[in-house]
């Protein structure tokens, strides 16, 4: 399995999941989950100096910030503002560690605390200043085509639309609208990068998001809250092969009736 | 004598300096495990600007890491 790879902005990865370090139980677990997914990209969230384990360990004590590029995220942020503020310190911690990930965000403007949808509005608002900021922004939104749209007329580096809401295990709920906004993006423009990101809950969803057309996936609770989250993270890395490959494989068209596998002819029944 | 101090509020919480007092004597104050960034009234303070940005009386500070998220 040798997929060429996948280019987005400056970056060019291998490996097409980008897998969260949210939620595992303990941060040896992340990152033997992280090693199995074969992920390249990791996303991290940034919050006040405070969370440490009993141990006094923090997640960059279980992170090869050497291997990975790490993605922050604008999580949590309900308002343009807010957001921004988080991309610019994310990008001032990862400038301390040298990590090639200073240079993009992963903007999430969020709408509200049940749903976890994305603001369409504010996260329009947060793309245009955080790029005149000189960020890579790749953008989650919704699964809506115009919405989509008009991100990356913003000049969103990537356009991620969820699946289905964050951590819902959903998986592809409205597969024709991935399919539209991924005939949208890429019209003229085939190189676009579309990453389906949230919702994902085993390893199907993410071939099935493959097999749209998707670039990659972006997920985190499906492995981390899986009740084997390494072996999950292995299926997760197989899916995606599966449904990259399928993808340009070029499947079968669907009927209505069964049309035999073997010879008609030669039968011996009579 | 009276040292004159000032209360700004700290990741949420109040907490006193003596002043006059800046982003770096915080920080070197409070020893924040690297890497970390700061943000002083909702505005990044770069490395290189903490010497030279003063604090003042009611000043919400923000010193934030890196957590596991999606």
């Amino acid at each position: 399995m040798d997929p060429a790879p996948l280019k987005i902005g400056p970056y060019a990865f291998r490996s097409r999941l980008f897998v969260g370090t949210g939620k595992y139980s303990t941060y040896e677990l992340m990152r033997e989950c992280l090693e199995a997914s074969r992920c390249e990209v990791v996303t991290v969230a940034v919050r006040r100096e405070r969370l440490y384990d009993a141990q006094n360990r923090s997640l960059l004590d279980f992170l090869d910030t050497k291997r990975y590029t790490i993605l922050p995220n604008t999580a949590g942020c309900f308002t343009a503002e807010d957001a921004i503020r988080v991309a610019r310190l994310g990008r001032e911690i990862l400038e301390q560690l040298e990590n090639p990930g200073a240079s993009w965000v992963k903007l999430e403007v969020l709408h509200d605390k049940k749903t976890l949808l994305p603001d369409p509005i504010g996260t329009l608002e947060a793309t245009r200043e955080l790029i005149k900021d000189g960020f890579h922004v790749m953008v989650y939104s919704s699964d809506d085509p115009a919405a989509a749209c008009r991100l990356k007329e913003a000049g969103a580096t990537s356009v991620m639309p969820a699946g289905s809401p964050i951590g819902s295990g959903q998986g592809v709920l409205n597969p024709n609208n991935i399919r539209i906004i991924l005939e949208m993006l890429k019209e003229g423009d085939p190189a676009y990068p579309v990453i389906v990101d949230a919702g994902v809950g085993t390893a199907s969803d993410v071939t099935i998001a493959m097999e749209l057309g998707a670039d990659g996936v972006l997920l985190n609770t499906g492995i981390a809250h899986a009740k084997d989250p390494v072996a999950m993270a292995r299926a997760m890395a197989h899916a995606l092969d599966a449904g990259f490959l399928a993808a340009r494989a070029g499947r079968i068209s669907r009927k209505l009736y069964a049309t035999a596998s073997s010879p008609v002819e030669g039968v011996i029944v009579y | 004598m009276t040292t004159t101090s000032l209360r700004i509020l700290v990741n949420g919480e109040p907490q006193r300096v003596a002043s006059p007092a800046t982003v770096g004597t915080l920080v070197a104050l409070r020893r924040p495990r690297p890497p970390f960034a700061v943000e002083v009234n909702r505005r990044l303070v770069r490395r290189a600007e903490y010497e030279s940005t003063p604090l003042a009386e009611g000043d919400c500070v923000e010193i934030v890491t890196l957590v596991g998220g999606g």
